[in-house]
């Protein structure tokens, strides 16, 4: 039975994966991240490794998609400060 | 080389490096018939030697504590070039965003998120100390602890917003924190060797099994690893949110400028 | 089911390969990067799962029972945590060149060389 579950989570941690390439949108893989994380806390789960699936869940779920925000954030401040210095250039 | 070119380079250096990875792959053992030795020597060993009951603690801050000593100072740097890298932006121009542009970026949070939020922060909180004091007991330690305890840092600032989160915990808070947790782990083993016995031996009494001041100084290891992986996410939360406070300082100034 | 561990690895990795090649964006490049280091951590695991062996963790258990392998999971537990601030530094450093360069794009960096 934990055979099946292994395998399933096997194959949708594999078109998580893909799914995290395929999102050009940094946007949208913060989204695509988390839920990847949380198949692979799983996958950890069903390989008997408790303590990997902890730490596997909090990083991949909670904290990669708060820095991928904070980053595009960031982006978007350059951006705008940018847009705003040329714009008072001349 | 054009792009097109460059993908049909990589697909076949691609096809080429997966079937050797998949033939070299074929020579372990099939999954689930793990045959090493060392797994089963240490499960059967590290419960009556270091009175733990969670072995994957054991081989982390005992076993293979040097191992673990320089995966947290890889942590720790990567907080230092986060730090280095974003804090040179402290001396730069605070250029006024336009007003529309400054109104989106002061787009309130809502309240049904701030108050869910604000319920959260304790039990977030008290999970992670939790997991970080029973790491030698149950699943958990300071890493995984230390990353929960971040993440309650991060719901103080969704519930509270930036001057919030800076009152609860100041800058140089931060990196002092992180740093007292980096150099504990050194000096928790350098007390091992000042003792007479080896560098991050055990010199503490074990305690009986099973209970929380039992393991010598895992406990203390986990306790010093929490605060540092909880203390380098705060600093590279902090710097990753710094300019949003600076630009919104000064249009806050602005305008009570305007108003007076 | 006694490869297919071991082909998913291989598969995430050369995955995250091709997203870090063609990808147009500096942020998306460096979590297609995270996804290669998944690679590694379900390669690890794969190797120290024993059947029908419960976790090593001693709680009320005997202590003859066969359990899966504590070392490979040590390694990964500490390799999770500490990849997430490498993860951090990378997008510090894409935030800079950014902020330097104007663009996101890997393929306009390049070209700005020299």
């Amino acid at each position: 039975m934990l055979e099946f579950v292994q395998a399933g989570l096997l194959a949708l941690v594999a078109l998580g994966g893909l799914g995290v390439v395929l999102t050009r949108d940094p946007l949208r893989q913060a989204v695509v991240v988390s839920v990847y994380g949380l198949l692979l806390a799983l996958l950890f789960f069903t390989f008997q490794a408790p303590d990997v699936a902890l730490s596997a869940l909090v990083i991949g779920a909670v904290i990669l998609p708060l820095m991928i925000l904070l980053a595009l954030a960031k982006v978007r401040g350059h951006e705008i400060v940018r847009q705003h210095a040329e714009e008072q250039e001349p | 080389m054009s792009v097109p070119a460059r993908r049909l380079v990589f697909l076949v250096a691609a096809a080429g490096f997966a079937a050797l990875f998949l033939w070299g792959l074929a020579g372990l053992p099939s999954f689930g018939n793990y045959q090493g030795p060392y797994g089963d020597i240490l499960n059967r060993v590290a419960v009556p030697q270091r009175h733990v009951t969670d072995v994957v603690a054991a081989v982390n801050f005992d076993y293979r504590g040097v191992d673990t000593i320089g995966e947290e100072f890889i942590l720790f740097v990567s907080v230092a070039g986060v730090a280095a890298l974003l804090r040179t932006e402290r001396a730069e121009i605070d250029v006024e965003p336009p007003e529309d542009e400054r109104a989106i970026r002061r787009a309130e949070t809502s309240d049904a998120v701030r108050a869910f939020c604000f319920a959260l922060i304790a039990p977030t909180i008290v999970l992670g100390w939790d997991i970080v004091a029973h790491g030698h007991l149950t699943p958990g330690g300071g890493f995984q602890g230390g990353a929960i305890l971040a993440s309650g840092l991060v719901l103080i600032y969704l519930a509270g917003g930036y001057k919030t989160l800076r009152a609860v915990s100041p800058e140089e808070g931060a990196d002092v924190a992180e740093a007292i947790g980096a150099g504990g782990f050194v000096v928790i083993g350098l007390a091992g060797l000042i003792a007479g016995a080896a560098f991050l031996q055990d010199i503490i009494p074990l305690g009986p099994v099973g209970l929380l001041y039992s393991a010598g100084t895992i406990p203390l290891i986990n306790l010093s690893v929490g605060i540092e992986v909880a203390g380098g996410f705060l600093v590279i939360l902090s710097e990753f949110l710094r300019q949003a406070l600076q630009v919104r300082a000064q249009a806050d100034a602005r305008k009570d400028q305007e108003q007076a | 089911m006694s490869f297919f561990p071991y082909i998913i690895a291989a598969w995430l990795f050369v995955v995250g390969l091709y997203g870090i090649i063609t990808s147009r964006n500096l942020i998306h490049l460096v979590i297609c990067l995270s996804v290669v280091q998944s690679s590694t951590y379900v390669l690890l695991l794969a190797v120290g799962y024993r059947a029908g062996a419960v976790p090593p963790v001693f709680v009320n258990i005997p202590l003859g029972t066969p359990a899966v392998d504590p070392v490979v999971q040590a390694l990964t537990l500490t390799d999770v945590v500490v990849e997430a601030t490498v993860t951090a530094l990378l997008l510090a450093l894409a935030v800079q060149a950014q902020k330097r360069f104007g663009t996101l794009d890997p393929e306009q960096l390049r070209s700005m060389q020299g």
